[in-house]
Parts: C-alpha cells; sequence; structure tokens
C-alpha cells in the first residue's frame, strides 16, 4: 500500500494556488456571508437577539480564518468548529440565558414578536358604518360588492376601486358582473387576499356579516413602553420584571389601597392570550429561588437528586463488578472462549431502548414471563422500591458488557512479572489480585468509571422507556414521578405537556446538573493531572 | 498474551492439595458454569424478544416462550401486519427516516473531522494546544444536557431556515453532528498521528499541496479507521432516542426508535405485544451485525482510553 502510494504521488503536479481558487473561496464566502446577514436581520427583527449574536460571531470567524494567512491552518479546522459552536456552545450558553428568564408557556414570544401580534388586530370603530354585502363576480373572476348600509344608502364597489352610489333592488348582473354562488362568496371569504374592497383610506375588509373600514387596535409607543388599546381607550405598560403587559394605571391605584397588590393581578387580557398578553423577559434569580426555595419543590426534588445519584452510584459499581467478574474468567486459553465473548457482548449490542422495552415487557405484572414464572411476584411498576430495584437489574445487564470490554483490555496490560514477582514473594493469589490487579485496574479504568457515573446520571432512556420514572410522587405540585432522575424531571417540566411547559426552570436544572456532574468530573478526575498528560500526548 | 500471567503458580494453588491437572479441571469447570449462568442472563430477553414477534395472536397474554402454532405461516403475522398497513404504523418510513439521518451524520462526521484532525495532527499554529483541549473540554457536558435549549433553537431557526427548523430531519442531523465534533476529532486526529510524518513529507518535498497529500496519501491510508468512525457514528445515531423524541413532533418525521417507542409502548402496551416485537426484531438487526463482525475494532477502541488513562 505505501508503495503504491509512493508511486502515485510522482505523479502529482506542484501546484500554485490559482486565480480560480482564489476566486472561487471569496464567492463561497459572500455568499455564506449574505445568507448569515439576511439571516442576522431577519432575527434582530424578530427580537431573536441571542441567536442573531450567535450566527453574527460565527460568521465573522470563519470569515477572519478564510480571510487571514496566519490563520491558513484553521481553515481546516473552521468547518467542525462552526458546527461545535453551534451545536454544543451556543446551546450551553443559551441554557444559561434561558435559567434567567421566564420563557415557557405564555412567555414564549419576544416583546418584539408580541407587538407584531397586536398591531396586526383590528376593530371597527364606532364612528365606523357596517355595510351588508352581496358579493359579485365576473368571468375572470374578480369580486365586486354590492353594500348596503344601516341608513339605507347603497354602493357598488369593484376590487379596489371607488365607491359608486347605487339604489334600488340588488340585480342579478351589473356592470358585467353577476351575482356570486354561495360556493364563490365562501371562497371569497377564505382567501385573505381578497377580503379587501374599495380605495386607500376608505379601504372595507370583509368579514362573514358585514364589510367596514377596519383600523388598527392596537399602538405600540416604544418611547413610554406601553401599548393603547383604541378600542377601550385602556394603556398597557411593559412590565419587564414579570414579562407583562400591564394596567398601570389600575395596578397604581389598587397599591394606594392595599400595599399588597401585585402587578401580576392586572396584566392585559385579550383573545388569543388566555394567561394575559406575556413575553419572554430576564428574570434574575427568579428561577434558581425556586429550585432551592420553594417548600412544595423540595420534597420531590430532594427525593428525585437522592435517587438520581443513587442510581448512577450503584449502575457503575454493579456494572463494573460484573464486568471485572466476567473478564477475570476469560483470561487465559479456553475452549470456547471466542464464542463466549460473541454470546456476551450482546446486550450491548442491541439498542438500549428496544432492550430497556423488552426487560419492561418481562415485568409486565398481569402477562410478562416473570410472573408466570413466579406467579406470587407483586406488579413491580406500582412500588417505587420494586421499580428501582428492576431498573438497577435491567442497568446491570445493559452495562456490564462494557466493563467487561475494557477490563479484558485493562487486564492484558498489566505486566505478568508483576505476578511472578509477587510468587517470589509468597504472595496468594487473592492477594496478588487484591494488591497488583485492582489498584492497577483502577488507575486505567477509574476516568471511565467516572464517565459511566456522569452517563448514568443522565440515563434518560433507560428511566422513560421502562416506566417514564413513574410511579408518581403523590403530592408534587409538578408532576414528578418515585424513579425519575433529574434528567427525566428536566424533560417532564419542558416537554411532557402535563401543565404548563416551564423552559426557564426546565434550564435551571439543567445548569444544576452541569454543575454537578462538573464538579465530580473535576473532582474525580483529577482533571488537572489528566490535562498534563493529555498536554503531552498532543 | 495474558496467559503467561495466569501460569504463575501461587502459594495458595500449592497447598490444596489437588494435582495440577485436577485443579484445572475444577477450574475451568467452575468457569464454565458461571459463564453459562451469564450467558442465560444475557439472551433470555433476547430469545424471548424473538419468540414474542413470532407469537401470531399478538397479545403478550397468549405468549408462551416458544410459539404454539400449527401453520409455520403464522409465524411471521406479526410482521406481515406491521409492514403492511403503511398507514397505521409507517415502519418503512421510520426505517427510512432513521437510515436516511444516520448515513448523512456518519459521513457528516467524517468528511467534517478528518481535515480538523488532520491540521491538528499536521500542522503547528498558534492556539493548536488550547484549542484541542477546549474541544475537550465542551464534551464534558452532553449535547443531551441542553435539549430544551437545542430544541427551542431549531423551533427558531426553523422559522428563516424551515429544511433545519424542530421536527425536520436535517435539524436533528445538525444537532448529531455538532455534538460529536469533538469527541471523533480527538478520536481521529489519533490515528492520524500514528500515520509516519514520513509519507507526507515525502510527498510535500515531491512537490504535492497540503491539500494533495491530505487527499491521495492521508485519506488513503487512514480509509478503515474512517469507515470504522463511520460505521460506530451510524449505529450510534440510529439508535438514539432522546434528542430524536425532543426534536421530533409528527408521525412521519419520527425515527425508528421514536415510532416504535410512541406507537406501541406509550399506550395499550401490552395488546400490542407483537408489533412492538416485530419492529424491535428489525430494529436491533443493524447494531447487532455491526457489533458482532466489528467486535474486535469495539473492544480496541474501548481499552485504548482505558490502557492509555
Amino acid at each position: 500500500m505505501i508503495t503504491n502510494t509512493l508511486a502515485r504521488r510522482r505523479s502529482v503536479q506542484p501546484a500554485i494556488p490559482g486565480v480560480v481558487t482564489l476566486l472561487l473561496r471569496y464567492i463561497g464566502l459572500m455568499v455564506v456571508d449574505a445568507f448569515a446577514l439576511w439571516l442576522i436581520f431577519s432575527l434582530i427583527n424578530d427580537g431573536i437577539w441571542e441567536l442573531a449574536i450567535a450566527i453574527g460571531l460565527i460568521t465573522l470567524l470563519v470569515n477572519i480564518i478564510n480571510l487571514s494567512l496566519p490563520l491558513k491552518p484553521l481553515r481546516w479546522i473552521s468547518p467542525a468548529f462552526a458546527l461545535l459552536a453551534l451545536g454544543v456552545i451556543y446551546p450551553i450558553v443559551y441554557t444559561v440565558y434561558v435559567a434567567f428568564t421566564n420563557y415557557g408557556d405564555g412567555h414564549l414570544l419576544t416583546k418584539a414578536q408580541v407587538v407584531q401580534l397586536l398591531e396586526r388586530r383590528t376593530f371597527v370603530p364606532e364612528t365606523g358604518v357596517r355595510y351588508r354585502w352581496e358579493a359579485f363576480i365576473n368571468e375572470a373572476g374578480e369580486y365586486a360588492l354590492w353594500l348596503t348600509a344601516p341608513d339605507g344608502s347603497a354602493f357598488f364597489v369593484i376590487g379596489q376601486g371607488e365607491l359608486q352610489p347605487v339604489s334600488g333592488e340588488i340585480p342579478e348582473t351589473y356592470q358585467g358582473f353577476r351575482r356570486a354562488t354561495r360556493a364563490e362568496r365562501t371562497r371569497l371569504l377564505a382567501a385573505a387576499a381578497n377580503q379587501q374592497f374599495g380605495p386607500e383610506g376608505n379601504r372595507l375588509s370583509v368579514t362573514r356579516d358585514f364589510a367596514a373600514a377596519l383600523v388598527p387596535r392596537f399602538r405600540y409607543d416604544s418611547a413610554t413602553d406601553s401599548v393603547t388599546d383604541m378600542q377601550t381607550g385602556a394603556v398597557f405598560t411593559a412590565d419587564d420584571e414579570i414579562g407583562f403587559f400591564v394596567d398601570r394605571a389600575a395596578f397604581e391605584a389598587a397599591r394606594a389601597q392595599n400595599p399588597e397588590a401585585r402587578a401580576r393581578d392586572f396584566v392585559m387580557k385579550i383573545e388569543g392570550f388566555p394567561a394575559g398578553v406575556g413575553y419572554r423577559t430576564v428574570i434574575g434569580f427568579a428561577n434558581f429561588e425556586r429550585f432551592f426555595n420553594s417548600p412544595a419543590l423540595r420534597g420531590p426534588l430532594l427525593s428525585i437528586f437522592a435517587w438520581t445519584v443513587a442510581f448512577a452510584f450503584f449502575s457503575v459499581a454493579s456494572t463494573f463488578a460484573l464486568g471485572l467478574l466476567v473478564a477475570l474468567l476469560m483470561q487465559g486459553k479456553f475452549a470456547g472462549r471466542r464464542v463466549f465473548r460473541t454470546l456476551l457482548i450482546v446486550p450491548y449490542a442491541i439498542p438500549a431502548l428496544i432492550s430497556v422495552v423488552t426487560w419492561r415487557g418481562m415485568f409486565q405484572p398481569q402477562f410478562g414471563i416473570f410472573s408466570q414464572i413466579f406467579p406470587g411476584l407483586p406488579n413491580v411498576f406500582a412500588d417505587g422500591t420494586l421499580t428501582r430495584i428492576a431498573i438497577l437489574i435491567v442497568n446491570l445487564w445493559l452495562g456490564y458488557p462494557y466493563f467487561m470490554l475494557v477490563c479484558s483490555g485493562a487486564l492484558a496490560a498489566i505486566p505478568a512479572d508483576l505476578y511472578e514477582a509477587a510468587q517470589v514473594d509468597g504472595a496468594s493469589r487473592f492477594q496478588a489480585f487484591r494488591f497488583i490487579t485492582l489498584p492497577l485496574l483502577l488507575v486505567s479504568v477509574g476516568p471511565l468509571l467516572v464517565s459511566s457515573f456522569t452517563f448514568n446520571f443522565n440515563n434518560y432512556t433507560l428511566i422513560a422507556a421502562f416506566n417514564e420514572g413513574n410511579p408518581v410522587i403523590a403530592d408534587s405540585p409538578i408532576p414528578a414521578g418515585q424513579t425519575d432522575i433529574l434528567i427525566s424531571y428536566t424533560y417532564r417540566i419542558a416537554f411532557s405537556g402535563q401543565g404548563r411547559a416551564d423552559f426557564g426552570l426546565a434550564a435551571t436544572i439543567s445548569i444544576i446538573i452541569f454543575l454537578i456532574v462538573g464538579t465530580v468530573t473535576v473532582m474525580q478526575m483529577g482533571l488537572t493531572r489528566r490535562w498534563e498528560e493529555v498536554s503531552r500526548n498532543v | 498474551m495474558s496467559s503467561v500471567s495466569r501460569s504463575v503458580i501461587f502459594r495458595g494453588q500449592k497447598s490444596s492439595g489437588l494435582t495440577f491437572k485436577q485443579r484445572r479441571q475444577l477450574q475451568n469447570l467452575v468457569r464454565y458454569a458461571i459463564l453459562s449462568v451469564l450467558v442465560v442472563f444475557a439472551l433470555f430477553p433476547v430469545l424471548w424478544i424473538v419468540s414474542a414477534s413470532l407469537n401470531p395472536l399478538q397479545s403478550m397474554a397468549s405468549q408462551s416462550l416458544i410459539p404454539n402454532v400449527s401453520d409455520p405461516a403464522l409465524l411471521l403475522k406479526n410482521y406481515r401486519d406491521l409492514l403492511g398497513n403503511p398507514d397505521r404504523y409507517p415502519f418503512f418510513r421510520w426505517l427510512l427516516n432513521s437510515t436516511l439521518v444516520a448515513s448523512v451524520t456518519a459521513i457528516g462526521i467524517v468528511s467534517i473531522t478528518a481535515p480538523a484532525a488532520y491540521a491538528f495532527s499536521r500542522f503547528n499554529f498558534a492556539g493548536r494546544r488550547s484549542l484541542l483541549l477546549f474541544m475537550l473540554l465542551v464534551q464534558v457536558f452532553p449535547n443531551l444536557l441542553a435539549m430544551v435549549s437545542i430544541f427551542l433553537m431549531l423551533q427558531q431557526l426553523g422559522v428563516y431556515l424551515p429544511f433545519i427548523g424542530f421536527n425536520t430531519a436535517g435539524g436533528l442531523i445538525l444537532v448529531y453532528i455538532g455534538g460529536a465534533m469533538g469527541t471523533n476529532t480527538w478520536l481521529m486526529k489519533g490515528f492520524f498521528d500514528s500515520i509516519p510524518r514520513e509519507l507526507d513529507e515525502a510527498a510535500l518535498v515531491d512537490g504535492a499541496t497540503i491539500l494533495q497529500t491530505y487527499t491521495r496519501i492521508i485519506l488513503p491510508v487512514a480509509r478503515p479507521i474512517l469507515i470504522v468512525i463511520g460505521v460506530l457514528s451510524f449505529v450510534g445515531v440510529f439508535n438514539e432516542f432522546v434528542l430524536a423524541r425532543v426534536l421530533l413532533r409528527d408521525k412521519e418525521t419520527w425515527t425508528l426508535m421514536v415510532g416504535l417507542y410512541v406507537n406501541f409502548v406509550s399506550s395499550n402496551f401490552a395488546n400490542q405485544w407483537g408489533l412492538f416485537a416485530a419492529g424491535a426484531v428489525i430494529g436491533m438487526l443493524p447494531t447487532l451485525i455491526v457489533y458482532l463482525v466489528l467486535q474486535d475494532q469495539i473492544a480496541s477502541g474501548t481499552t485504548a482510553g482505558a490502557v492509555k488513562g
């Protein structure tokens, strides 16, 4: 193979970076930049600053790297780095940001997006005329309206032309138009573009019951950061602390009476915003405070946290113990060694989700294989402790092949002369295991034990697929289960559809998991020491 | 290799009163006994799910370990029901989605991390070491943990770029590739380091450009490694469940794992057991084959980290 490549490389022509390559690079960069700029401006327009900034930074970096000569080697890395930035770094940073916001149901949109939505709403002012209407249509499919005002006067209007005064009964045909059928009427109402009639300045909108000149209902004033409801005259000011538009006048009046009054009780409420007109905003440490101080949350959280740690710890301990046992048994040459290894590796080679659900089926209380074999077996899924034990058994099955592979490799790397020396010193076989094998093994496998711990700390697939974290904790304000671990609890809060989605609190819990996992990694792995080694290898 | 250490005779063994051969036989007996019990433990769930997939009555209540049917054609009834009802169970759609997402991700990971690893392995530039360490450090946080913000990010992006938004294969692929950059760059750099530098230096002396050296010298030599990384990435993504469940909402966009779980497990579990089992058996085949064929590479891959530790 090497001779082959050597022979081939002689045909390689010395290449000078050509004008074409250069041109291609600039054009490519320009396309990327144009695209990125469009995206950034669209994001800013909707008030999604955080993503706009992230994409701006990534684009800027890619540009610098591709234009600067000293940074030429980084060109090879920039695609990987851009993807890492978007797929890992930004989500981490954004998680931190979201944890300090009220992002969630009722506060999904930015203030800019909410204002845009409000400014699109219209109403018929009291001075406006509501016409009854009859639709007409011509050969070309254009629509016209015969309008009758409440005072009896009538007009005919073709598309967005002038209103022509007419009189008498509504005719079957008029000016080349005929009465529209019921189906055509429906089509007119369905197509938004057809709903506007009349000239500029007296533009009529058609609704099912009437046609009238509509005016915008809400007016946003950026100077006072407030929205005026033109229909009622009420003024609502944005309250960035709680992320709602609030009727400040009513609130102040109430507070004069009762100092306990809260802004939250005077939020703007209109159709389409059941919980009030909310937007997302930074609310400081409120989520963290809720996490640590809320008495209602504390009970379930403590139990979830304790179980998470216990689950991760016992999972690692049991899988390591069994894996090591198998690795020890597999040492040396014996008939069928390879067959055994292939068969014992099978749990590792099956998608975890499928395995877990299979086990869930085996534990099924009425028809599962275990209740067939042991008829007296209680319903595992109804009892928290039993479910926990079952989960640990399942995880032992899932996890031991990994440590079997790891320990086999590590055992093979322990020099044989250490055992010879031990033998000369008169050590027993157990002593040799206790004082040579185990310490050396732990040195090499230790970091993998830690990473296995952090993996199980976040082993959502197992918890969710086995019993969705259930059985439930009875008195929890936010739905929670007795076998929930922190990450599955996070999932419940953000995505489960039970109760309202609270991304802010979910992100807060994610950060707390970040911190725990990070601390464990730093502490046990002696990250600094490992870093030195890594740096030497670099 | 490790048999050397086992042939050492310790003091405790001498005093047991058995001949060497007898002891050896006893040892083997114990070994086989324990290993056999473990094999039963390891294989029983697999046999049970295969048996469930062959039970024509579909419900868990009617399942016996050895399917009890008169007509052998009935054995495949679950498979026929699962594959023959594309409206109720778009199984092929899910299989296609999984295959598509996994293939694009695997190709993406290999083709993007390979040049990065090459640069880290061969070029000398300011910030090289800190960048490498940074990539390692970031990987301490799995992107599964940031699922809330990944979900929100794809929702926001999807408004402007529908092809990588929430509920699309494109968005999922973006997240998978991004999350795999750190680890795989490191892995690949390690392999590139083991390719002798003389090879590319000779090519450079002969006037090849760096790009030519990379495509014509390094890549062909590293091809087996690239394939292994690609195949393992494929399998990992094919089996991934959490992010796929968070980021895909509609039946048509689900991957196989999400489809199997949401369709057959979330509700009416025991009565659709046969259908789930049939889907599970099909779904586990790609991974099972890959792992059994590549078990030596996987074994050395997992231990590389351990031994080096």
